[in-house]
């Protein structure tokens, strides 16, 4: 017979651990070939600091690259949905990654499952 | 596991333990945790092993927790533990063997601070004798109680009737070594391997016939962390520390789990339970949980000893399927049996780890 879980007045607090091999790691590596100077990313930050989005919330491509290159996808189309390209982060990225078609490139992944 | 590496960095760090003549302070919790444990040091020491060790009925507790959860001073805790020394010195021993991890943890910081700061041992020693009158020797010799199993472990080895091996197929047990983070973490030349490669255990693993297994979470805490469980809102962060440990472990099938310190045994063993009641998750095989000793326990177990006599019933996770494998006879009908031979009575089955108590043969025993 299946008892009832017990109470016990504190609960388990979920672990934050990233774990790279449950990861989903396909749809960076398909924005990698769909746009490869995502391989250039240094992950400096200039694209966030100048992103005329990021002013008025907290959309930052930075952030969206590193869940991309980690494989924590859960979300990441909301997030990528932010972005106005308005393609400011493109003039300033020391790097010359193409960050406006990036973005397409990556919500075009997360929507099809490949670009 | 590749030992090559971890062998060269466990000969950095080596200490000197006393080869007899012990003043041993016990713990203050585990002989309510695992009421065998100490009893089970001094019975192989004494006799087994011949050796001298004084078991001092006036010493009292570190005040390790209450320093730890901040609400004893520190110059309170260094007088506590002025006076055990002061108790060893009147005794006649200058080797101080400390049961408890934590209890060890503080005298090496305390001896370290005094070290550092002479004036602050001048102080303790003036309060001490304030209070109490007592004078003392600073120990010649600190060891943790593990400290002087591993350097007899060969020894013990040599006279045990039984070997960490699987009785069926003759392959060594497969076993997970916990040591408590104040072992050494804080002080690692204190202790044997240092901080991230400990050996003490792993040495007697060895020396005792199983295989240590190098899983990922290896040196990750129990999750005991005083002011976490000591706080019942906080607990859940002990809980979730003992769980990643669990699940990193859990694909390397470990037969048993060996630990030297008071806490991780109690934890890893009773938020088993824990677990399985919040979320109905087991580990092990067929639900039996993976078994949680301590070192001594397991000393006792392949000397021979009636594992009743040394307390295993008092465990949450059961050690039936263990002793099994080992080959260690027991009477299932002596597991609720108290000293006298009286019946105890059979705790609540836990509704999802398995639980071992002879129903029938029970009814007898009433």
């Amino acid at each position: 017979m299946e008892r009832k879980s017990i109470n016990f007045g504190y609960a388990i607090v979920q672990d934050r651990q990233i774990d790279f091999d449950a990861n989903k790691h396909e749809i960076c590596r398909a924005v990698a070939v769909a746009e490869p100077t995502l391989n250039l990313c240094i992950s400096c930050g200039t694209c966030a600091a100048t992103c005329s989005a990021g002013l008025f919330t907290d959309f930052s491509l930075r952030k969206v690259i590193l869940l991309l290159k980690r494989g924590e996808t859960e979300g990441l189309l909301k997030e990528v949905s932010k972005c106005m390209l308005c393609g400011k982060c493109q003039l300033v990225c020391p790097r010359n990654v193409s960050t406006r078609n990036l973005v397409i490139q990556i919500s075009k992944a997360l929507i099809n499952g490949k670009p | 596991m590749r030992l090559e590496g971890k062998r060269l960095i466990w000969q950095d760090y080596q200490k000197e333990i006393a080869d007899d003549h012990y003043f041993y302070a016990r713990s203050c919790i585990r002989q309510t945790f695992f009421p065998g444990a100490e009893a089970i040091f001094m019975r192989i020491l004494k006799e087994e092993l011949g050796k001298d060790i004084h078991d001092e009925q006036h010493h009292t507790s570190c005040t390790g927790i209450g320093y730890h959860s901040d609400v004893v001073p520190f110059d309170t805790t260094m007088t506590v533990v002025a006076r055990q020394f002061a108790l060893m010195t009147e005794a006649g021993y200058e080797n101080y063997a400390a049961s408890c991890v934590t209890s060890f943890g503080l005298y090496t910081e305390i001896l370290d601070t005094w070290n550092h700061f002479p004036e602050t041992e001048a102080k303790i020693r003036e309060y001490l004798f304030k209070a109490t009158g007592r004078e003392f020797n600073k120990p010649r010799n600190l060891a943790h109680a593990s400290d002087i199993v591993y350097k007899l472990r060969h020894q013990i080895a040599a006279k045990a009737k039984y070997k960490l091996v699987d009785k069926k197929t003759g392959n060594p047990l497969k076993v997970v070594e916990h040591i408590g983070c104040h072992y050494s973490k804080m002080f690692p030349h204190k202790g044997i391997g240092g901080a991230e490669y400990p050996y003490v255990l792993s040495g007697m693993i060895e020396a005792w016939g199983g295989e240590v297994i190098d899983y990922p979470e290896r040196r990750h805490c129990c999750g005991f962390g005083f002011r976490q469980y000591i706080v019942q809102a906080n607990r859940g962060f002990s809980l979730s520390c003992s769980k990643k440990k669990f699940d990193s472990m859990e694909p390397y099938e470990p037969d048993m789990i060996i630990t030297n310190c008071p806490g991780c045994p109690m934890f890893l063993d009773r938020w088993q339970y824990a677990l399985s009641e919040m979320e109905g998750k087991t580990y092990g095989k067929n639900k039996q949980g993976i078994p949680v000793f301590t070192y001594e326990e397991v000393a006792g177990m392949i000397m021979g000893y009636d594992p009743w006599e040394i307390g295993l019933q008092v465990h949450q996770v059961p050690a039936e399927p263990l002793l099994d494998k080992i080959g260690i006879p027991y009477d299932p009908l002596q597991k609720f049996t108290g000293k006298q031979g009286q019946y105890l009575g059979i705790p609540e089955s836990p509704s999802y780890l398995k639980f071992y108590a002879d129903q029938q043969n029970t009814e007898v025993i009433k």
